[in-house]
């Protein structure tokens, strides 16, 4: 059942994916990540020293700063620089510069839909781009539900809000390794099956939602190797797009 | 008071509760290994909850519910959640708490997509007013599963009801958006919404009956005390996730500890409201998304079983 997109896209197929580092000279690292109209810039800054008030001493320390394209800091803005904090840490050696703290600023260019997803992608690539050492790569994707049961990937603004529900995936990217096949199996699952973060809107039966991982892992393959590719080529500016089909 | 181990470790030469400060995580595992927490409960058990209604009486509908130590009180009458610093020692007046802002975002979203109001019946005039609704929220006790405690008041508190008294009304002819027949889930019983009509210069006020044959100039816009039926109802349960362990309602101490918390939130016609994972270092796998539904399953039985015998507790008044 294909579900008439009003891009001509079919319901596994992403929007032009777009990713530049090192774009702003003064941050200590930087990346921007488009995906169509959606647009998102990312800036870290750090370590520095010392922590926040209530963090432990004993770790590094992730502060997020989020600066919505028009209007004012609100609670929405909040909720998505706590799940960004949360996420990036999870992906961070914390314990490696013990009694710092790192930045990520990100900031709406652009808003079509899928901007929580874009915005973690645009903070991996520029954490990437400061060397902050991490474990693996997050890559995020925006599912949605349609009203007939059906699942669609990477929804522009108008499909989020037609849509019965979506939802935000965030896996880790998958590995690469010369070791064989089956050493990176965790309970019988490859490590990049397991969902770092996931925030759901609107309704949907727990299948609908088992299906949408199952897309958005298949998808986040493809946007690792997208990543991974990007982030490889020179250190210099680079534009780098590609349609992922 | 030592604890006995084998690897002779300083375990063995500290007190217990010296233990449980200075290496948290060790002290959790060890329990955990055998399938038990430190307060006694098995792995997957919530903390004994309980829901009293018409905790304001100011209020059009009010309730407190209390989950383990964690309390919440709420009046309604936007939603949302404050955390004053009587909750918890690291509240401090003036800047609202980071856990407040996002409980109180969380809350909306689940309240509004779970489609348990229907706004449109808070329309009172199509088109020129309509009713608001405000739902504050007050953290009492902060111990964890804030979420929980604070959904579970909410939906007890818009279930809550009062006294209805009838009323003659002569029929106008503003169409009305209200529909007052609905199939709802076991609380149709509900808030009540008082009497208005539109006087002559457009504004609403209250109703008032003219008694001496006078004919009313000004008719009511919404016939009886109109009941605010509610849709399927959401329950939730948060869960925290320690490599292979699955600990169900966990205190603010385990929530500090194991820094990964899910939430799910399921409705009363078995469909996924919410799976909320903000990061945290645990991954969930397929095989833990199911045990987690499974639990909120089970977590939902409870709850509804709660709220009814709530509810038939104040029918006897």
């Amino acid at each position: 059942m294909e579900t008439d997109r009003k891009d001509g896209r079919t319901p596994n197929q992403l929007r032009p994916l777009k990713c530049s580092r090192n774009i702003l000279h003064r941050a200590h690292g930087s990346a921007s990540w488009s995906q169509g109209e959606t647009k998102v810039l990312a800036a870290v800054y750090g370590p520095k020293a010392g922590t926040k008030k209530n963090e432990d001493p004993e770790k590094a320390c992730i502060e997020v700063i989020w600066k919505p394209k028009t209007g004012q800091i609100g609670k929405a803005e909040k909720e998505c620089e706590m799940i960004m904090k949360k996420t990036i840490q999870s992906i961070c050696l914390l314990t490696i510069n013990p009694n710092t703290t790192t930045s990520v600023i990100v900031q709406v260019v652009n808003d079509d839909g899928a901007l929580l997803p874009c915005a973690i992608n645009a903070a991996c690539a520029a954490l990437v781009d400061a060397g902050i050492p991490l474990k693996h790569l997050a890559v995020a994707i925006c599912c949605c539900v349609a009203e007939e049961g059906s699942v669609v990937l990477d929804p522009t603004k108008l499909e989020e809000q037609q849509m019965r529900g979506f939802a935000y995936l965030v896996f880790p990217n998958s590995a690469l390794s010369a070791l064989p096949e089956g050493s990176y199996l965790v309970n019988g699952e490859p490590l990049e099956h397991g969902i770092i973060t996931s925030v759901t809107h609107g309704v949907m039966s727990v299948d609908e939602y088992l299906k949408c991982v199952d897309r958005g892992r298949a998808a986040c393959a493809k946007l690792s190797g997208f990543l991974r590719n990007s982030l490889q080529k020179s250190q210099f500016p680079s534009d780098t797009s590609s349609k992922a089909a | 008071m030592g604890l006995l181990d084998s690897s002779g470790d300083l375990s063995a030469e500290m007190e217990v509760d010296a233990f449980r400060r200075l290496f948290p995580l060790r002290y959790y595992e060890r329990h955990l290994a055998e399938s038990i927490r430190p307060d006694g409960r098995p792995l997957g058990r919530a903390r004994d909850t309980t829901v009293a209604l018409g905790a304001v009486s100011s209020a059009d509908g009010s309730a407190l519910a209390k989950i383990g130590s964690t309390v919440g009180g709420i009046s309604l009458s936007s939603i949302e959640f404050h955390m004053p610093p009587i909750c918890s020692p690291i509240v401090r007046p003036g800047r609202p708490a980071e856990a407040a802002v996002v409980v109180s975002k969380q809350l909306s979203d689940t309240i509004l997509s779970s489609g348990m109001i229907d706004l449109k019946e808070l329309a009172l005039v199509s088109g020129k007013a309509a009713w608001m609704a405000y739902l504050d929220i007050y953290c009492l006790d902060a111990d964890g599963a804030l979420f929980d405690a604070a959904l579970l008041s909410a939906v007890a508190a818009f279930s809550h009801c009062k006294h209805l008294s009838p009323f003659l009304i002569v029929p106008t002819s503003y169409t009305l958006l209200l529909s007052l027949i609905h199939v709802s889930a076991r609380y149709s019983l509900a808030v009540q919404i008082p009497v208005v009509s539109v006087n002559d210069k457009g504004k609403i006020v209250a109703f008032t009956e003219e008694g001496d044959g006078r004919k009313l100039e000004k008719e009511a816009v919404n016939k009886e005390k109109i009941k605010l039926t509610l849709g399927s109802i959401p329950f939730s349960l948060t869960c925290a996730l320690h490599k292979k362990y699955i600990l169900a309602d966990p205190t603010s101490e385990e929530e500090s500890i194991m820094e990964t918390l899910v939430t799910v939130v399921m409705d009363s016609s078995d469909r996924l409201v919410s799976f909320y994972k903000p990061g945290g270092p645990a991954l969930a796998y397929t095989s833990l998304v199911t045990d987690c539904v499974a639990l909120t399953r089970h977590r939902m039985k409870e709850l509804e079983k709660i709220l009814d015998e709530a509810f038939s507790g104040m029918e006897v008044d």
